[in-house]
């Protein structure tokens, strides 16, 4: 999958008026932009309950009467949930689905934007549609929607037996599933929450709440047989196949893999493991103790702590390098190989590795003024509105989509200027 | 003239928290034995307190100088019962002192004590002199009790639902995000380009409330929507779960969901990139998201910062981002919610606020972190109508507070407190007004024409 | 008679005195170890500016709310406290048997003035066991080990004023003096009248949450 290598990385400035567009209707949503950056669009608001999609300064054809969830997808289609006539569907580059739904939210896009999962609600039932095709059994409720890697196939958590509000008893018996591509497990639990698919998309992992007090992890509706007073989401291993999941036990975290304690040390908290691209590491975000958040690589932690938060665990994409979001007070930052980056901001963007794993760039805000930094280093220029930075598949030129003056540009520039 | 004898009528009428049957605690007692309860009151003291409990139990020279503190204590006629250490000895003492053998009965007993006749609004915490939490040990009470399954049935239905759906009424993912969009469209008659900007990455501000604000009170999303659009705040509101900052299963024992709970209210505000969570007029899930919720999942404080409504008013007020038409008439007193007065200390902050939009304030007394309880919050107006009677008999003291400002209208910036006030009110004919701060700012604010 | 006293006021001394300190020590420390071991996190909000704006306030006589409340009470819980640390300690008798013991010695107080003192510290005992029995909050929560303790507390107090004033029986008296201020000593670490040792380590966490956390008064 290189979606990258086909975009123009020569043009050094193309811009797009986007002030502009505040006079020609009511008023202007939040803009996005296209990952290959040719693109601005927003919703517009054309009139009393008109709304509109206006990209590169062109409406599309259809005027809804209400418009959310503007995105687009990583093959540059636009994608939005649109209203017409009191019925919901999804409409992509001006295309609806044929499907019309009493409600629809919560798009997921896969990483090639080939495919679109949305939950949906028909005659107060509920159930999720994958490109445009609705699960056949609707539920009478559903949450935490999840779409496979490859886009095939959709599961969330589901209710199968009916109860009503009060009957806590018949709550504790077990009325919750998961349901993948609209089947529910046959086994039912007290709670359902996040699910996870493997590679090949033949298992799904969900973690089930099995009593008031018992927690574990089930694959294909089946549960790992031992318990944990509480499990997080799990995720399986792109490699081997089997599952990992942070599980508590008397007062301490660890990662457990298909119900066997995996790392050997105990913390305050584990969570959002995530595999390397070669799925041969694992990272998590954990708190060796009290108030205290680093990264452990293998059971292994960084010296490095944050005290507030860290967010957004990204691996290089050669396996060996990691990165992440940081919160002190109200100081963003970017820790990085177990070292804090030096500079601070008002708010940091998810951290972008070049593709030779070289280089680390991430949007930054600072005093309203927003601007990116790379390994860091804090660019001079400054811009009302800047996206997350885009990287050649080279490495040495990267693609910066900011707003300028009311003016949208797309610039690509060499790497080494922005280290300079 | 009423006759003496009817007189005595009455009061035995009044009903006695002895008598309340409620099918959590009855069904649940029932399936235990007292095998079970002493391994799990044994689990929950070995493995989940230490020297903290030991300490606050033997510290306690049993002076009975907490009990004045105590709303249900003053209102039962200094029942002492009702005392918080009275309370203490009905609940902790005996399963420490029987190292857990107490019956089935004993537990159902203790339940209701610790779930509705304490409010663990940590006001004895103030009257103690050695500063015992007696809340907190309230609050192994109420853990124990989970553990062994018997709650009162409203709370852990309320528990269950934030188990299911992430937010405290059952409310489902459309419902939520329909209702913003259905008083977005509403507001929109007011001010025509008015938005509640759903999922706007990068906001300044996440705004978040409890779910019965878009499950009844949706007219207080409207009004913080024309608050923010007025004072042009860059803010948004998640649009999937996570937007619920309401906690009771904090109040029922189950921290394994509040742990659920508040990792989904703060990933939610990590996804959008915000750089503040900003909450409506809620007490307890201030509590939950500031000292409780984030402590358990191992923040020491909230890891975005959320500011409580009062603060927020408080910060637009002041830097004139609000300007007041004209202040509201009717003279006003103040409630102030245990959870931010004592929890986080706004009072001040809510004084500037009721001052500069209301014409005539008189204080209640006593006040600030001395005000008493509205005897909703904790959970216990969560335990529904069984205990509706609890609370009112239970916090006499407050209708004498409130009557005594004479006031017309009782502002509180909370919800449990809103709920309980307007129950207290109705019960004792006071014949006040409850509003939330929002409701009068919204009344009395300039908009944009 | 002479043995008894020898014993008594000789090794048992000792034993007393290094049960109190040994326990005492053994109480506090053991406080913090397991906490350490088990609630660390408390140790994060612990502070010394807000333990001790908790502490000065709660030994501020009328300082706090609920002492306004109680004016009797709190009078009486000051003279108590106050009376019975200095007496002990200062009481000329006891420092010319620590001179003659260990040839270490201080000020002592004026004899008249600790025989006031001692008559209150024995009349605040008797005004806290009427409360116990005759105020209803106090009497719910007390049980028989409350009686003992407030025994445990007057007794020293009460041989030691027989014996000063040698009223008949004084010899015994004092051997009852000296058994009685033995077990309230080893009593401290190893009854509710720890709260002596406690009091402080409450005081802190609660006044470090109130002050540190909650921006709020606790008192």
């Amino acid at each position: 999958m290189n979606l990258t290598k086909n975009w123009d990385w020569e043009t050094a400035r193309k811009t797009i008026p986007f002030k502009e567009w505040n006079e020609k209707f009511e008023w202007v949503e939040e803009p996005y932009v296209s990952p290959d950056g040719e693109e601005i669009a927003a919703i517009v608001n054309t009139g009393e309950a008109e709304f509109n999609i206006c990209a590169n300064g062109n409406l599309w054809e259809t005027t809804y009467e209400k418009i959310w969830h503007l995105r687009y997808l990583a093959d540059n289609r636009l994608a939005a949930i649109v209203n017409e006539d009191g019925e919901w569907t999804v409409s992509v580059n001006d295309t609806p689905w044929e499907n019309r739904f009493d409600y629809v939210w919560q798009p997921m896009f896969t990483d090639d934007g080939q495919h679109i999962a949305v939950a949906i609600q028909s005659g107060m039932e509920y159930g999720m549609a994958l490109d445009d095709k609705p699960w056949e059994t609707l539920y009478a409720n559903m949450s935490n929607a999840t779409l496979s890697p490859d886009g095939k196939q959709t599961a969330a958590s589901v209710q199968i037996d009916d109860f009503n509000e009060g009957e806590i008893f018949k709550f504790e018996k077990g009325v919750f599933s998961a349901a993948v591509n609209g089947n529910a497990w046959d086994n039912k639990f007290v709670n359902v929450w996040q699910s996870a698919f493997n590679q090949d998309g033949s298992k799904v992992a969900a973690e089930v709440r099995l009593s008031r007090t018992e927690y574990a992890i089930a694959v294909n509706g089946i549960n790992w047989g031992k318990t944990y007073d509480a499990v997080w989401e799990p995720l399986f291993n792109p490699k081997t196949g089997s599952v990992i999941a942070p599980v508590l036990r008397k007062g301490s975290w660890t990662l457990a893999e298909d119900g066997n304690i995996l790392w050997s040390n105990r913390y305050k908290q584990v969570w959002h493991q995530t595999f390397s691209p070669d799925g041969s590491r694992i990272a998590a975000i954990v708190a060796p103790s009290f108030g205290k958040w680093t990264i452990a690589v293998d059971d292994k932690p960084w010296q490095a702590t944050i005290n507030d938060l860290i967010w957004g665990i990204v691996f290089s994409p050669d396996s060996r390098r990691i990165a992440a979001t940081t919160k002190e007070g109200d100081n963003w930052s970017v820790i990085a190989d177990g070292s804090v980056w030096t500079h601070t901001f008002d708010m940091v963007g998810t951290p972008v590795f070049s593709p030779d794993s070289k280089h680390i760039a991430v949007k930054v805000e600072k005093n309203k003024k927003h601007t990116i930094t790379i390994n860091d280093r804090v660019w001079s220029e400054e811009f009302d509105a800047i996206w997350d930075p885009v990287f050649n598949d080279t490495g040495d030129k990267v693609m910066l989509r900011t707003i300028e003056n009311g003016t949208y540009c797309r610039r690509v520039m060499p790497v080494d200027e922005l280290l300079r | 003239m009423a006759d003496p004898a009817e007189k005595i009528e009455e009061k035995k009428a009044i009903p006695s928290d002895d008598n309340i049957v409620d099918e959590g605690l009855e069904k649940g007692a029932a399936a235990l034995t007292e095998d079970k309860i002493a391994s799990v009151i044994n689990q929950v003291i070995d493995e989940e307190t230490g020297a903290r409990l030991k300490v606050y139990v033997d510290t306690c020279i049993h002076c009975g100088l907490c009990s004045e503190a105590c709303h249900y204590y003053v209102s039962h006629d200094k029942d002492p019962q009702y005392s918080p250490v009275g309370k203490i000895k009905q609940t902790i003492w005996p399963m420490l002192k029987k190292k857990g053998r107490v019956s089935p009965e004993f537990i159902k007993k203790a339940s209701q004590i610790a779930s509705t006749q304490c409010n663990v609004c940590k006001r004895c915490a103030m009257y103690c002199p050695f500063g015992i939490d007696i809340a907190y040990m309230i609050s192994i009470v109420r853990r124990i009790c989970h553990k062994l399954g018997v709650t009162p049935l409203y709370l852990q239905d309320t528990a269950n639902s934030h188990s299911v759906t992430m937010n405290q009424m059952w409310v489902k993912e459309d419902e939520w995000i329909d209702t913003l969009q259905w008083q977005e469209e509403d507001a929109r008659e007011e001010i025509p380009s008015l938005r509640i900007p759903l999922e706007k990455e990068g906001a300044d501000i996440m705004y978040s409330v409890i779910a019965p604000e878009p499950k009844f009170l949706a007219g207080l999303i409207y009004q913080a929507g024309i608050i923010m659009n007025t004072a042009g705040i860059n803010w948004t509101m998640p649009a999937t779960p996570g937007w619920d900052n309401s906690d009771m299963a904090m109040y029922s024992g189950d921290n394994e969901i509040m742990g659920r709970l508040k990792k989904s209210h703060f990933e939610t505000a990590a996804r959008l990139k915000v750089k503040k969570i900003v909450m409506g007029e809620c007490g307890h899930a201030f509590r939950s998201v500031y000292d409780v919720g984030n402590r358990w999942l191992g923040w020491k404080m909230p890891p975005v910062e959320v500011v409580h409504a009062i603060e927020f008013y408080y910060d637009i007020l002041k830097a004139g981002k609000i300007k007041i038409k004209k202040k509201y008439e009717k003279p006003v007193t103040l409630h102030d919610p245990c959870n931010v007065v004592r929890g986080r200390g706004l009072h001040e902050k809510a004084r500037y606020v009721v001052n500069a939009i209301c014409e005539n304030f008189i204080e209640m007394h006593p006040n600030r972190e001395h005000n008493y309880c509205c005897a909703a919050g904790g959970g216990v107006i969560n335990c529904g109508p069984p205990f509706k009677m609890t609370r009112m008999t239970g916090n006499r003291v407050k209708a004498d507070q409130i009557r005594t400002t004479g006031a017309s209208v009782v502002i509180s910036p909370c919800h449990n407190c809103h709920s309980g006030l307007e129950d207290i009110v109705h019960h004792y004919e006071l014949g006040t007004e409850v509003k939330f701060i929002s409701d009068i700012l919204y009344e009395v604010m300039e908009k944009p024409e | 008679m002479n043995t008894l006293y020898q014993f008594v006021a000789g090794p048992l001394l000792w034993i007393a005195f290094a049960l109190f300190i040994g326990g005492s020590l053994y109480k506090v420390i053991n406080l913090i170890l397991l906490t350490q071991k088990k609630e660390a996190y408390l140790f994060c909000f612990l502070s010394w500016k807000w333990s001790l704006r908790s502490i000065l306030h709660w030994l501020t006589p009328f300082g706090p709310r609920n002492m306004k409340l109680h004016p009797a009470m709190t009078v009486v819980t000051f003279i108590f406290h106050i009376c019975l640390l200095l007496t002990p300690v200062f009481l000329l008798s006891h420092l010319i048997l620590l001179e003659e013991s260990i040839n270490i010695s201080w000020w002592a107080l004026p004899d008249q003035v600790a025989d006031i003192m001692t008559l209150l510290i024995i009349g605040a005992c008797i005004f806290f066991l009427v409360r116990r029995i005759n105020s209803p909050e106090v009497r719910y929560v007390t049980s028989a080990s409350d009686f003992v303790l407030l025994a445990i507390v007057a007794a020293p107090f009460v041989t030691g004023f027989w014996a000063y004033h040698q009223w008949a029986g004084y010899q015994p008296a004092m051997i009852l003096h000296i058994v009685t201020g033995e077990i309230m000593l080893v009593a401290i670490p190893f009854t509710r009248l720890s709260h002596m040792l406690f009091a402080v380590f409450t005081r802190a966490y609660i006044g470090s949450e109130f002050g540190g956390v909650r921006h709020a008064k606790d008192w």
